[in-house]
């Protein structure tokens, strides 16, 4: 129906789900992933929260989704450069290779913080801190062990690691992390039910369908001991597990603790290429995430006319947000291909 | 008798400036600390008495150091204070000539041309007369310079020059006035009587057109009650400073040094304060953070009237480059941390229940890697890779139940909890029996030095990695990594400890210099002695410090102090290490221990940026 080409960066949830609903409508489109698969951040997941989905069953529906033939999928391939010119747009790899197209959607995404940086919590320093994402790879072979190879009796999850933090400059909350701790936790205790979990938090923000049901269970079902404290310090014993330092708020005291091993729930972070593209055409908002439009229905645009957003681009999502985002992104796509010559 | 009542607002004010100044100098000999007493009575009949004036005629009179940091300033100085006294005293010897008795009335050289209208014929009258209108002239240049500071103080080399108060601008417009005035009323003297130098002579013959006679007297009484004016503000103005920093140089000389308390000393050293505002420029706060009412100068006037408030004595970084700059030596930031003694206020001992542990190992070194090394895990896994392969045996005092070194208390003001805890370490370090006690902190290092009473050495771990190396204890291997050092505030300025680092680093990369190092170089904003400003600040002054230190794109940026090290890191602009973790890598095992294997991750500690 239409000739109009559409381009879009980004191979994820957000991507997919866009270029579907773009293709249904007979617009044609060139999807462009970095990396060599697509299906973004959630390629890393198990399974997801609230009711423990295999994130698999997810990824392959999504990978079907572009099985359309009005999707054309490029992969090992990454934007260094998107620029507009008259009414068309231009994106360029490292090699100069040029795509143009009508109308650009970023679906560049997150990347999860570096807990490198919180170096007083010692991931990357001691074997046994890791952190969520090093949890689930770990979970996809239903083996938790510290790095002895040990099955862990007591095991910590520390909440907003980089998230909420003004010394890391991230004032935000990454809104998945508290829910996604309660998961692993139940996992945890799944398949360890005879050990401790403890999960460290600021706030428990529950505020998805059915997360304070899953918290609450936790608690009940499956004894997770929460502490209402920040963890200030983390250290090695002679035996290789990890002592920590904390305080329990609720109780004003200062504590001690020594577990097998201590999971950092980093937060989200606007991807490299999402700061890269979005400052190249002054839609950079704050943390290095693309701004959009206005906060309402002009969510999916921004101040460049053909320019569009979807997903963790713009601030941190979960994941059926950022699909339902991905197919509103659509209707403004169409719109103004319609709209414009 | 030389007398006409013009001299009276002259003497008047001399007399009140005179009884001001014998009360303010005794009361604060009074109020100086034991200690400072004792050495002022021990030195005060040596030779550094002699050495003292010397300083007084270089530093008072000459301003020297004021000339070295800036000519112009230094020149203005100069002019203003050696030139007032030389017309002091030449005038007083000329006007003992024209006497013929050294007894003359004290005025008389004051308005010495009123009074000898008649041709000279004194011994060397001429001469007198030149030498006279010459150090006029020389005054009144300073004067000029003055002005234009006042006006614009960008033309002296200052960005900023201090706010005053109301007695600084009624001394400083009195000041303007009395070498002017001093001028035209002699010149006038000079038309009527037609003698005069080649100033004054020069000027009057140029006046002799306009009514002299009626002119005279009013400018002899304006040029009187001018120095009225001054004599009786600079007691109350920063113009006290004049007869201060006499004072101080000679208890400097003979020893005294600011103590635990504030003290007489503390008051001597916060009267001499020129209110110049050299330490303005230098504060961070005003320059990366726009915070213009807390530096040095305003906090010591503040003191000085009465009218601190915590806001001000606590919104400080105690970073010392201040301290660095000031001119007159004034110890701004030790007097800051006296005023922030909180002794007085009935305080909790918080450590009771801390218990110390003794060590039996019977080590070579106490290790003690202080709190913030806690939280920099890094350093502490390099330093027992470097003990392990140096061979050493040490005590890690502070691995498990480790306390606070005190510092951070003391600067806050609590010097009882801060005295609590330096009791319970001492008892813990001398439990060790050990040679030496190393630690990674410069916070710590400062206490362990100036505050602990200490049977052993202390070392900082960059002095301690130096002689390590010089004794082949452990050898490195040169990475060729450009390296840039952040001299952290308490290990430079606050323990001079500036070149062992750099002799570490020149080891293992190559050592690049940044345009602020050393006793100039600036505070990552991260001190613990700031309990006023706001994080978003700190960043400033962070981002800031950051930029000056990456100007030449360095692959490391080296620091030694474990907080540093976590503010820099924050600011995602390079790869920050501690001089210590930057050793470990680069240490050459000659044989690798089991222990070893446990920190082999160091290896691969490398944060990722964006």
């Amino acid at each position: 129906m239409m000739d109009k080409k559409v381009l879009i960066i980004g191979g994820g949830p957000a991507g997919i789900e866009t270029a579907y609903s773009l293709a249904l409508q007979d617009v044609k489109l060139v999807l462009i992933e970095k990396d060599a698969d697509v299906c973004g951040n959630i390629k890393n997941w198990d399974k997801l929260f609230p009711d423990f989905k295999n994130a698999s069953e997810v990824r392959e529906k999504l990978i079907r989704k572009l099985e359309h033939p009005n999707i054309e999928i490029i992969t090992n391939t990454e934007i260094t450069k998107l620029y507009p010119e008259g009414n068309s747009w231009f994106a360029k790899n490292d090699a100069e290779k040029i795509f143009e197209a009508d109308a650009v959607l970023l679906a560049t995404g997150f990347e999860v913080f570096d807990a490198k940086r919180k170096e007083e919590l010692g991931y990357g320093i001691y074997d046994n801190v890791i952190t969520s994402v090093d949890f689930e790879k770990m979970y996809k072979s239903r083996k938790i062990l510290t790095s002895e190879g040990r099955v862990p009796q007591r095991i910590a999850f520390l909440n907003c690691v980089g998230s909420r933090d003004e010394k890391v400059g991230n004032h935000y909350c990454s809104r998945v992390c508290c829910i996604n701790a309660v998961k692993q936790a139940i996992e945890f205790k799944q398949l360890v039910p005879d050990s401790k979990a403890y999960c460290f938090y600021m706030d428990m923000r529950m505020a998805g369908q059915f997360y304070e049901e899953l918290y609450r269970k936790s608690q009940e079902e499956y004894g997770v001991t929460y502490i209402r404290g920040r963890i200030s310090e983390a250290a090695v014993t002679m035996d290789n597990r990890i002592q920590i330092k904390a305080e329990d708020t609720l109780s004003a005291l200062p504590m001690k603790m020594t577990v097998d091993l201590l999971v950092l729930m980093v937060g989200i972070e606007a991807s490299a290429g999402t700061t890269l593209l979005s400052e190249q055409n002054n839609v950079l908002g704050l943390y290095g995430f693309a701004k959009p439009l206005g906060l309402y229905s002009e969510d999916n645009m921004t101040a460049k006319s053909g320019l569009f957003l979807a997903g963790t681009c713009k601030r941190p999502l979960t994941l059926p947000e950022t699909l339902a985002d991905a197919r509103s992104a659509t209707t403004d796509i169409i719109r103004y291909l319609k709209t414009t010559k | 008798m030389n007398f006409h009542p013009f001299i009276l607002p002259f003497a008047v004010g001399a007399i009140v400036l005179f009884v001001i100044i014998i009360y303010k100098y005794v009361s604060w000999i009074k109020n100086l600390d034991r200690k400072q007493k004792y050495f002022v009575n021990k030195n005060m009949f040596t030779f550094k008495t002699i050495q003292a004036i010397g300083e007084v005629i270089r530093e008072a009179l000459i301003h020297r150091n004021i000339y070295k940091k800036n000519p112009v300033l230094g020149y203005m100085h100069m002019s203003l204070a050696f030139g007032w006294f030389l017309l002091i005293v030449v005038g007083k010897i000329e006007s003992s000539f024209y006497a013929g008795t050294f007894f003359e009335e004290p005025w008389l050289a004051i308005f010495f041309r009123y009074f000898a209208k008649e041709p000279h014929n004194y011994f060397m009258a001429a001469q007198f007369t030149f030498i006279m209108d010459f150090l006029l002239l020389v005054v009144l240049s300073g004067v000029f310079l003055a002005i234009m500071k006042r006006m614009r103080s960008k033309f002296l080399g200052m960005k900023k020059a201090t706010r005053h108060s109301t007695f600084d601008r009624i001394a400083l417009s009195a000041l303007w006035w009395v070498f002017p005035l001093r001028l035209l009323a002699e010149s006038i003297t000079a038309a009527i009587s037609g003698n005069g130098g080649f100033l004054t002579g020069s000027l009057g013959n140029l006046m002799s057109g306009l009514p002299v006679q009626a002119l005279e007297l009013p400018l002899w009484w304006a040029y009187s009650i001018v120095l009225f004016a001054f004599f009786v503000a600079l007691p109350f103005s920063r113009y006290m400073h004049i007869p201060t920093e006499v004072v101080l140089i000679f208890l400097r000389k003979w020893g005294a040094t600011a103590g635990e308390q504030y003290s007489g000393f503390s008051d001597i050293q916060i009267n001499a304060c020129s209110r110049c505002g050299i330490c303005i420029d230098a504060c961070q706060l005003n320059f990366a953070a726009d915070i213009n009412n807390v530096q040095s100068v305003y906090f010591i006037r503040d003191t000085r009237y009465g009218k601190l408030t915590d806001d001000i004595a606590n919104n400080c970084l105690l970073c010392g480059r201040c301290t660095e700059a000031c001119p007159v030596g004034i110890e701004t930031t030790l007097i800051r941390q006296q005023l922030r003694n909180k002794a007085e206020i009935p305080g909790k001992h918080y450590y009771d229940y801390a218990d110390t542990v003794d060590c039996e190992s019977k080590p070579e070194v106490v290790y003690f890697a202080g709190c913030m090394s806690h939280l920099t895990p890094s350093i502490i896994i390099s330093m027992k890779k470097i003990f392990e392969a140096a061979g050493v045996k040490y005590w890690f005092m502070d691995e498990e139940k480790g306390l606070c070194c005190g510092r951070p208390m003391r600067q806050q003001g609590f010097v009882q909890q801060s005295k609590d805890l330096i009791s319970k370490n001492m008892r813990m370090i001398h439990s060790s029996g050990a040679k030496i006690l190393v630690t990674s902190c410069p916070i710590c290092y400062k206490s362990f030095r100036d505050e602990y009473v200490l049977e052993i050495p202390v070392f900082h771990h960059t002095e301690y990695i130096e002689t390590l190396i010089n004794s082949n204890k452990i050898k490195l291997h040169n990475s060729g990594k450009s390296i840039v050092y952040h001299d952290p505030c308490e290990l430079g300025r606050g323990c001079n400890i500036y070149d062992s680092p750099r002799e570490v680093l020149k080891k293992i990369g190559k050592l690049q210099t940044s345009e602020l190092e050393r006793e100039n170089s600036l505070c990552c904003g991260g001190s613990l002695s700031n309990s006023v400003i706001d994080l978003a600040t700190q960043t400033k002054i962070r981002d800031h410090g950051l930029e000056v230190l990456t100007e030449s794109n360095p692959d490391i940026l080296a620091t030694a102090c474990p907080l540093c090290k976590k503010s820099f890191v924050h600011g995602n602009k390079a790869i920050v290490q501690d001089i210590a973790e930057i050793v470990a890598v680069n240490i050459i095992a000659e044989k690798q221990s089991k222990k070893l294997q446990l920190t082999k991750n160091i290896n691969e500690f490398e944060v990722n940026y964006k």
